[in-house]
C-alpha cells in the first residue's frame, strides 16, 4: 500500500470503523487459536484419565507385566525407571555441572571454546533415537554392557548432558559479577571462588535445569528400546548390570497391542508416569520459588 | 611452608581445571563418537548396496524377499508427517505467538506459558496414545476411508508437540521487536491489527523463519508417536490417510526384533540413521544460523 493511500484510507470515517473491526477480529482469533492449546492439553488429559483411572490401585503399581491384563502392574517398569534416573543423575549431573562451570568460569575465549560451545547446542538437537544408536553400537556391543541399567543410563546421560550444561551455563551466568571481584581481591583462588560463592548463588537455577532434564530422561522412549530394554521383565534389577524395563518402554509395549484392555492399561501406566513428572515439575518450581526469594 | 602450601594450592587448581575441561569435551568426544559410528557401518553398508540405489531406489523392504534398499518411502513418509504437523503448528504457533507479545494481559500469559510448558514436557510415547486412541478414531468418524495406522493422525499430533516449541521461538521473535517501530505506526494512527502484520511480524520474519526450521527438524525426529500412530508400511505415498513408515519408525522397528550385530539388516539401521542425522543437523544449523543474524539487527 502506498504512503498516499495509507493516509487518504486513516482519514475516512467509515474506514477507521472497518478497519477497528478487523482489527478487533484479529485479536479474537490470534486469543481463540491460542485457547487451542488449553483445549488439546485438556481433552489429552481427559482421554487418559477416563482410560486409565480404574486400573490405577496398589495391585497395578505391585505386579510384574503379565499377558492377563487383569494382573498386569508397572512394579519391574517402575522401579527400572528409578534405577535408570538414579545413574542418569549420578552421571549427568556431575559432568554436566562442572562442564559448564569449566565453560562460564574457566574457559578462554578462544577457538576451542567456541567450537565446544556451538558443539553442545547441535548436540541439543540431535534427534533422541540417535543418540540410542550410539548407545547401542558403544554401551551395548562395544564395551559389552548387554541391555544393562548401566548403558540405558550412559546412553540417557549423554542425551541430557546438552539440556544440563546450557541451564547451568545460563544460571551460572546470572550470578553477579561484583561477587566473584570481591572474592577474588581477598585472594581467593578461581575453584574457592566457584565453589564458596558462585556455585551456592546458581544453585536453584542448576537445580531447576537439572531437575527437568532428569523429567525428559524419565519420558524418553526410543533411546531405550534401541539398546533393547525388554518389555516383558518379571523380575526388580539388583545391580546396574541387571536387565531392566521402564515406564515409558511399558507404556509403548502395551500401547503397540491391538486389544482394547492392553490400552487401558496403558492408560493407566501413563497416569503413574504423568504423575512423577508432575512430583518433580513441583519440586523443581518450589526450588526456583525458594531461590527467588533468597 | 606457606611457600609449599601455595604451590600445592596452584596444583590443585591446575588438576581441577583439567577435570573441568574434560568433562565440557565430553560433548566433542560424543559428536565424534556419533559421526565416526554412523560413517563406518554406513561404509559397510555402501559396500554392499551401491549409494545411488540407496539415495533413489522407490523400494524398501530390507525386512522382506525380494530385498530392496531405497530409501525414498521412508523419506517420502517422514516428509508426510512433517508437512503435516508444519500444517497444524505453524498457523496455531504464529498466532499464539502474536497473542502472547502483542495482546495478552500479564495474567493471560502467567497462565498460557505454563501450558505450553506443560505441553512442551509430555513424553512422546503419551502423544503416541493419545493419536492412536484419540485421533485416528475421531479421523476415522469424518473421513470413513482412514487406516488405523495413518499418516495424517501422527502428523497432528507432531504438530502438537512441536507447536510450544513454535510459540515460544516466535514470542521470543516478536518481543525483541523494538516497541519504537510500534509506536510510529500507532502514531500513523494505524490499528494494531495493521502494525503487528505490517511492522511487528515482518520485522521479526526471520525468527518466525527460524522456528520455522527448527521444528521441521524436530518433526523429522520424532519417533515414538510416529511408530506408534503411522504404521510400518513403508510406502511411496502422498495420502495421508494411509499407513507409512518414517525414518524413525523403520530404526525402532528393526530393533525391537533381534538384529546380529554385522549383518546387512543391522547395517541399514545406520545408514538410515545418517540420512536422519545430516538432515536435522543441516537444518539446525540453518535455523540457530538464521537466529543469530536477526540477533544482531537490534543490538
Amino acid at each position: 500500500m502506498s504512503d498516499m493511500n495509507f493516509r487518504t484510507q486513516a482519514f475516512n470515517k467509515a474506514n477507521l470503523k472497518r478497519r477497528r473491526a478487523q482489527s478487533k477480529a484479529f485479536e479474537y482469533f490470534c486469543s481463540g487459536v491460542t485457547g487451542l492449546a488449553v483445549v488439546v492439553l485438556a481433552l489429552l488429559l481427559y482421554d487418559i484419565f477416563t482410560d486409565g483411572y480404574r486400573w490405577v490401585d496398589a495391585q497395578f503399581l505391585n505386579s510384574f507385566p503379565s499377558r492377563f491384563p487383569e494382573k498386569a502392574g508397572i512394579k519391574s517398569a517402575l522401579v527400572g525407571t528409578l534405577w535408570l534416573v538414579g545413574f542418569t543423575a549420578i552421571i549427568a549431573i556431575p559432568t554436566g555441572v562442572l562442564a559448564a562451570i569449566y565453560l562460564e568460569e574457566y574457559a578462554p575465549k578462544n577457538r576451542l571454546t567456541h567450537f565446544i560451545e556451538v558443539n553442545i547446542a547441535n548436540l541439543a538437537g540431535v534427534p533422541s533415537i540417535v543418540f540410542g544408536i550410539l548407545g547401542l553400537a558403544i554401551f551395548v556391543r562395544f564395551f559389552g554392557l548387554g541391555r544393562s541399567v548401566i548403558a540405558g543410563a550412559l546412553t540417557m546421560s549423554l542425551l541430557i548432558l546438552p539440556v544440563i550444561i546450557i541451564a547451568a551455563k545460563e544460571a551460572i551466568r546470572s550470578v553477579p559479577s561484583s561477587l566473584r571481584q570481591a572474592a577474588f581481591a581477598l585472594g581467593a583462588t578461581r575453584w574457592q571462588v566457584v565453589r564458596a560463592h558462585v556455585l551456592p548463588s546458581a544453585m536453584p537455577g542448576i537445580l531447576t535445569g537439572v531437575i527437568l532434564a532428569l523429567s525428559r530422561a524419565i519420558g524418553e522412549t526410543a533411546p531405550l528400546i534401541m539398546i533393547g530394554a525388554l518389555t516383558f521383565v518379571a523380575f526388580l534389577p539388583s545391580g546396574p548390570m541387571d536387565e531392566f524395563t521402564a515406564l515409558p518402554i511399558q507404556i509403548f509395549n502395551w500401547t503397540a497391542r491391538p486389544q482394547e484392555t492392553f490400552h487401558e492399561l496403558a492408560a493407566g501406566g501413563i497416569i503413574v508416569l504423568l504423575a512423577v513428572l508432575l512430583l518433580m515439575n513441583a519440586l523443581a518450581v518450589f526450588i526456583r520459588y525458594r531461590g527467588s526469594k533468597q | 611452608m606457606a611457600e609449599l602450601s601455595a604451590k600445592k594450592t596452584r596444583w590443585n587448581e591446575w588438576v581441577l581445571e583439567k577435570l573441568f575441561f574434560f568433562c565440557a569435551f565430553v560433548s566433542v568426544i560424543t559428536t565424534a563418537a556419533v559421526i565416526f559410528i554412523l560413517l563406518e557401518e554406513t561404509l559397510t553398508f555402501f559396500e554392499t548396496v551401491p549409494v545411488l540405489e540407496f539415495l533413489t531406489g522407490t523400494r524398501w523392504t530390507p525386512l522382506l524377499e525380494p530385498k530392496h534398499y531405497g530409501i525414498l518411502p521412508l523419506v517420502a513418509g517422514t516428509m508426510l508427517i512433517v508437512m503435516g504437523a508444519a500444517i497444524v503448528a505453524l498457523p496455531i504457533g504464529v498466532a499464539s505467538a502474536i497473542f502472547l507479545s502483542e495482546y495478552a494481559s500479564h495474567r493471560a500469559r502467567s497462565i498460557i506459558k505454563p501450558i505450553l510448558e506443560i505441553l512442551a514436557g509430555i513424553p512422546t510415547v503419551v502423544y503416541g496414545y493419545f493419536a492412536l486412541t484419540f485421533i485416528t478414531p475421531g479421523l476415522r468418524v469424518i473421513l470413513p476411508d482412514t487406516q488405523i495406522f495413518n499418516a495424517a493422525s501422527a502428523a497432528i499430533v507432531v504438530g502438537i508437540m512441536v507447536l510450544p516449541m513454535v510459540a515460544s521461538l516466535c514470542d521470543d521473535a516478536l518481543r525483541a521487536v523494538p516497541a519504537s517501530l510500534r509506536h510510529g505506526g500507532y502514531s500513523l494512527g494505524a490499528t494494531s491489527f495493521e502494525v503487528t502484520t505490517r511492522i511487528v511480524v515482518p520485522a521479526g520474519l526471520s525468527g518466525i523463519f527460524a522456528a520455522f526450521v527448527l521444528a521441521v527438524s524436530r518433526a523429522i525426529g520424532e519417533t515414538m508417536a510416529v511408530t506408534l500412530a503411522a504404521g510400518a508400511t513403508p510406502n511411496l505415498t502422498a495420502n495421508p490417510l494411509e499407513s507409512i513408515q518414517t525414518m524413525t519408525a523403520y530404526i525402532v522397528q528393526v530393533s525391537l526384533g533381534d538384529t546380529p550385530s554385522g549383518s546387512l539388516t543391522y547395517q541399514t539401521l545406520f545408514a538410515v540413521a545418517s540420512v536422519l542425522f545430516v538432515s536435522t543437523l543441516m537444518l539446525n544449523i540453518l535455523g540457530t544460523w538464521v537466529m543469530r543474524r536477526f540477533r544482531e539487527v537490534y543490538e
